[in-house]
């Protein structure tokens, strides 16, 4: 099997280019996954930069682009990708070192958005109270695991990643929106009401196709829009 | 070689804050949280991203006697947890954790954990393994849950409160080594930026570890990649020892071959073990509370029920758990994310299919020994339990103890919030009564860590040319593997002596291959083989400390099951392991039996 990786080294690399491994057929089988196939080109060349941690889709720390997708790789099984496999850093960010990008335009786009609970003040005796139905309208923004897939497919992040906010933290934006005992919901969609940070969202869906988690930012940013209509 | 290095150690850039937290997961994101509403300037070092971190993997809920679907109360959850340690844990630490149970949930609650709810608008809460109530009566319902992402959804909520507050993090920094001042205390770390390699000293007379555990010792584990308890390794060079490191968790339902977790939460839910021949088959192990025993009585009935050949598959070699008799909707629901890891790894839907599990690596109960305030304590020269100035320990790289010989399912998150927080609290207090004097550090023993570094720096070969099939000479992660091999042999679910004496025999050759083998990335920019060097040293540490103490434990207690001594001995062996790296000696400290508010839970014998 052949996987073709980019590869980037600052100290003696001007610009990135790509290298073709070989891995023996025999070591894969029906499940591996791409991150086994990864570790299995580490053993060839241990100076291939890619990150891992959970191996299993929940710390989101693997996040690439596979032959023209975004992938986690840990949860990619090799058998159903086209060979050779093609694998670049995940688009849009600054590369450190082959398959590591620097992330901090996105985590500083999450971060700009508030993303934690504000409440009345702690009351020990007695939890907040929240319905089964108003919990369950966060199903499917709280399980974000933060791998930056969406965010690095979306073509109004790359052009403007210090000013839109991206579809991943806007995913998190909407999460403290709608839940039932945030306090500063009016305050929150002031906030979010601008012309690029939300409203640079086209709706392309890159996002949603590019979720390994099966979430769906483009819908939660929509739904996000049509609450700042109704609510400001 | 940077300048900064090697050749300018003793002159690296340094930072000073009050108080240091090397590693953000549960344990450290809470404590931060603490130290910085109290106004103290910290710094997070954290080796990856806070939300990478392993706490984020944790499925099934924590524990609080919450009361909020049967009767419930503190005393129940403590009884159980002192049973669920095989009578190990001290009891006044379990004593601590259960009564302040309640509160740091419905702190969590507050920071924005998204927990499942009741109808009532309370929180949800599920059955777990080894929880009653009235001291063993009937099952208790005391696992408060968000779905099957508990972990994820706490790490989240802690991460979120940290970026409110603005906390310092110093994001895929590696800490290589504690630093000691000349007078015995600790005084700081030596870290290092992963991403260039370069090196630089964070002083501060508070340092926490709260790294985490150490599962990449086993080859079979539920563990990430980068849980090699490095604040164990850390610990041990500086001279404290390691308790009971003899107990390792092996989770009785990780997928069969892989070893990724179906949660407890499975069971907890309705699921059912079942071998080849379709029998429930716990029924028989615990006639009681079957599926939902202790996970280690678990762990050993499917071990059995494997070597007695009754596994399932060609090779009949697992067991089956089966949800297939419950509403979809439970599943679908209260479950997703197993059923996620289920059709992922094992290409089954669990609504549809029972699914192949066999037990695997889970959790340390063991780590670095510290009293309830988080504080690290050691063995003084008259055998007294002294406190070390400036070291602090929470979470599953420490030993409370509260787990003791087995740890009970959701109360490894409890513990890392309560420690977490406790912790943070000595270290307010210590830094309200002391003002932080500039330390002078040890010269002798920062010389010791530019040496090891500078090995990892000088240790490099060229790159090999071409990348075909050529044979790399030795290799970091030959010898990881050949180390999780061996641990797996000698300290798997059963351990009987012969196989514990030769897994220590090939020790030594490990640690001989890691003192010669070359790095072949010669790198400074995201070493990632470097990485894992300084990483194996921990690891290799540990199963030094994890085969000495189980082959000196001559009894079967909690997780550690020997062949050769079948029965608990409390006589003998109600004592608590302390491990020394130096020596690579054994000694022993008291259990704790008297809890401060509550009567002493006497040992005997544990039925399920």
């Amino acid at each position: 099997m052949k996987i073709t990786i980019s590869r980037y080294n600052p100290e003696k690399d001007k610009v990135p280019y790509d290298e073709t491994f070989e891995i023996d057929d025999a070591l894969i089988k029906h499940d591996t996954m791409l991150l086994d196939a990864l570790h299995l080109v580490r053993e060839q060349d241990p100076s291939v930069g890619f990150r891992f941690s959970c191996q299993e889709g929940v710390c989101g720390s693997d996040g690439m682009n596979v032959n023209g997708k975004n992938h986690l790789s840990c949860i990619t099984p090799v058998s159903t990708l086209s060979q050779p496999i093609i694998i670049k850093p995940l688009p849009g960010l600054p590369i450190i070192k082959d398959l590591i990008i620097d992330m901090s335009l996105f985590y500083q786009q999450y971060q700009s958005v508030d993303p934690f609970l504000q409440t009345e003040p702690l009351n020990l005796e007695e939890e907040h109270l929240q319905s089964p139905k108003e919990r369950v309208k966060l199903d499917g923004s709280y399980e974000c695991i933060l791998c930056g897939c969406c965010s690095t497919s979306c073509p109004s992040f790359w052009w403007n990643p210090d000013e839109f906010a991206g579809p991943a933290a806007l995913l998190a934006a909407s999460r403290f929106v709608i839940d039932s005992r945030d306090i500063k919901h009016i305050d929150r969609l002031k906030e979010l009401d601008s012309p690029t940070k939300t409203f640079r969202c086209r709706h392309i869906q890159n996002c949603t196709d590019a979720c390994p988690k099966g979430l769906n930012p483009s819908r939660a940013i929509q739904e996000l829009k049509s609450i700042m209509v109704k609510d400001l | 070689m940077q300048k900064n290095t090697l050749d300018n150690f003793n002159n690296l850039p340094m930072q000073q804050f009050d108080a240091i937290v090397i590693g953000a997961g549960g344990a450290g994101l809470r404590a931060a949280l603490q130290l910085a509403e109290s106004g103290h300037k910290i710094a997070v070092v954290s080796k990856v991203f806070p939300t990478r971190s392993h706490t984020v993997a944790a499925q099934g809920g924590i524990n609080a006697a919450l009361g909020n679907v049967s009767p419930d109360n503190w005393q129940w959850h403590m009884y159980d947890t002192i049973k669920g340690s095989d009578y190990l844990g001290d009891q006044d630490a379990i004593e601590f954790m259960c009564q302040e149970a309640s509160e740091i949930v419905r702190e969590l609650e507050h920071f924005g954990v998204p927990f499942s709810r009741l109808d009532n608008g309370k929180i949800y809460q599920r059955a777990f393994g080894g929880q009653s109530q009235n001291y063993g009566e009937s099952q208790a319902h005391r696992t408060c849950a968000a779905a099957d992402r508990t972990g994820h959804a706490i790490l989240h909520s802690l991460y979120q409160q940290n970026i409110r507050l603005g906390v310092t993090i110093f994001e895929e920094y590696y800490s290589v080594d504690l630093l000691k001042a000349n007078n015995g205390s600790i005084s700081g770390c030596v870290v290092m930026n992963i991403h260039n390699n370069e090196y630089q000293i964070l002083q501060s007379p508070n340092i926490l570890l709260a790294t985490g555990g150490a599962g990449q010792l086993f080859r079979t584990n539920t563990n990430a990649g980068i849980n090699t308890g490095d604040g164990l390794g850390m610990s041990l060079r500086a001279g404290y020892p390691l308790q009971d490191m003899e107990f390792w968790q092996f989770h009785p339902t990780g997928i069969a071959g892989k070893g990724m977790l179906m949660s407890e939460a499975a069971r907890g839910e309705g699921g059912v073990l079942r071998n080849a021949l379709g029998e429930a088959f716990m029924e028989k192990y615990a006639p009681n509370v079957k599926d939902l025993a202790s996970r280690d009585v678990v762990s050993r009935a499917i071990a059995i029920e494997v070597q007695q050949g009754r596994g399932c598959g060609p090779h009949k070699d697992y067991v089956l758990l089966d949800l297939t008799h419950l509403d979809d909707k439970v599943v679908k629901e209260r479950l997703p994310g197993i059923r996620d890891i289920s059709l992922t790894f094992a290409g089954i839907d669990p609504v549809e299919k029972a699914v192949p599990v066999f037990p695997t690596c889970h959790y340390m109960m063991g780590g670095i020994p510290t009293n309830i305030n988080g504080q690290v304590i050691y063995p003084n020269s008259q055998g007294q339990q002294e406190v070390v100035k400036g070291l602090y320990a929470v979470g599953e790289c420490a030993c409370v103890s509260v787990h003791g010989a087995n740890r009970l399912g959701g109360n490894s998150l409890l513990d890392i919030v309560v420690f977490g927080r406790k912790a943070a609290l000595t270290i307010s207090e210590n830094l309200k009564s002391h003002s932080a004097v500039q330390l002078e550090h040890d010269k002798d023993y920062i010389e010791k860590i530019r040496t090891r570094i500078q090995h990892w720096h000088t240790s490099s070969t060229d790159k090999p040319t071409g990348n075909s099939k050529q044979q790399l000479p030795d290799n970091v992660t030959q010898i990881k593997k050949d180390l999780q091999a061996i641990m797996e042999k000698g300290c798997g679910v059963f351990r009987e002596h012969s196989l514990m004496v030769k897994a220590l025999e090939e020790l030594p050759a490990i640690e001989q291959r890691l003192q010669q083998v070359q790095l072949s990335d010669q790198s400074n920019i995201f070493n990632l083989e470097r990485l894992a060097a300084f990483e194996l040293e921990n690891l290799l540490a540990i199963a030094y400390a994890t085969v000495s103490s189980a082959l000196a434990r001559q009894e079967s207690r909690g997780a550690h099951s020997r062949i050769d001594f079948q029965e608990r001995d409390d006589q003998a062996w109600l004592k608590h392991s302390l491990y020394c790296h130096q020596t690579r000696k054994i000694s022993y400290k008291p259990v704790n039996l008297t809890p401060k508010t509550h009567e002493s839970f006497k040992p005997k014998k544990r039925v399920y």
